[in-house]
């Protein structure tokens, strides 16, 4: 790793305001999905939670586990790991919503 | 991790040798919390196919989990969280009482995690629905609904057991900033990574937290 991009890198410092900013949002998200869950919405009900969800955790990882600020291998290192988790998904979903 | 890497250059000009490679490490750190990805994934694809095939018994089961001590749960995770990044931040920035606070009130914040749940699953085994083949109330409830309290045990129970594991290892390293041996200003990477690993227990509690207690 080149010493120009470590110092690109050190700009990027989280803060205690950018933490509590996030974590405001992460517990405001909670509430509309506990909101959101009493209202029936059907076959959304699922997609819907499940949204929220990833936007919490795409939160959680970028900010509080600094992967937005990390090496280029961090990234690919979780790119790899979400696509392999991604066709274990696809291939049983399409078995078991072909089934039932 | 920049950081670091300048200081261990500064600090092996002064001191002799200085073997550590920070990055190292946390990629270390991060394969091994794929493998709990891993781990819980396969226990979210057994939910996703059960609940495809037991939707109904999926929607009666959840409305006998607790909501209120569900969400308070995650607010607690999430406050955790918050409080683990701000250990961190305060540790680079050479506060050691400030990130040894917070250090302790992560864990304190597990602690209040562990009591909700030991409050929820001893309402559980009152009502009888623990996974038992002799007794309990479980084995006569519908097939689905085995199924769904089954991967509820499984599920939180295995996330239950992440958090006191998180507490130990936070604990050990609260102990190491307090000595300055292994956890300081300019080696914090141990602290780094811990903290990699309670972010995990906080996501994966993310996703267990609508997939059984929003299913209404």
């Amino acid at each position: 790793m080149s010493h120009g991009n470590e110092h690109a890198e050190e700009h990027h410092s989280v803060g205690l305001g950018t933490y509590s900013i996030v974590w405001f949002a992460l517990l405001a998200l909670t509430a509309i999905t506990v909101a959101v869950a009493g209202i029936n919405l059907g076959d959304y009900t699922l997609f819907i939670a499940m949204l929220v969800a990833s936007i919490k955790a795409m939160i959680v990882i970028n900010v509080f586990m600094h992967v937005k600020f990390d090496n280029v291998v961090v990234k690919w290192f979780l790119a790899v790991c979400g696509i392999i988790f991604a066709i274990m998904f696809i291939f049983l979903a399409f078995d078991v919503l072909l089934r039932y | 991790m920049s950081h670091t890497a300048e200081h261990s250059h500064d600090a092996s000009h002064a001191e002799v040798h200085v073997h550590r490679d920070d990055f190292g490490s946390k990629l270390g750190m991060w394969l091994f919390l794929f493998t709990e990805v891993i781990l819980f994934g396969g226990l979210f694809l057994l939910y996703f196919s059960y609940r495809v095939k037991y939707s109904h018994d999926f929607h009666e089961g959840a409305m006998e989990l607790d909501l209120v001590k569900g969400t308070m749960n995650t607010a607690i995770l999430l406050t955790s969280s918050l409080t683990m990044a701000l250990s961190i931040l305060f540790l680079t920035k050479g506060n050691k009482k400030w990130s040894l606070i917070h250090l302790a009130v992560t864990i304190l914040c597990g602690f209040g995690f562990l009591i909700n749940k030991y409050f929820e699953y001893g309402h559980k085994i009152e009502l009888g629905i623990y996974p038992s083949k002799t007794s309990g109330e479980l084995m006569n409830m519908p097939e689905g609904q085995q199924v769904f309290f089954g991967l509820y045990w499984a599920m939180t129970g295995l996330h239950s057991f992440h958090v006191i594991v998180g507490m130990i290892l936070l604990s050990y390293f609260g102990v190491q900033i307090i000595k300055q041996t292994k956890v300081t200003q300019e080696n914090y990477a141990r602290l780094e990574n811990g903290g990699l690993y309670w972010h995990l227990v906080d996501l994966i509690w993310i996703f267990l937290f609508p997939l059984f207690y929003l299913l209404h």
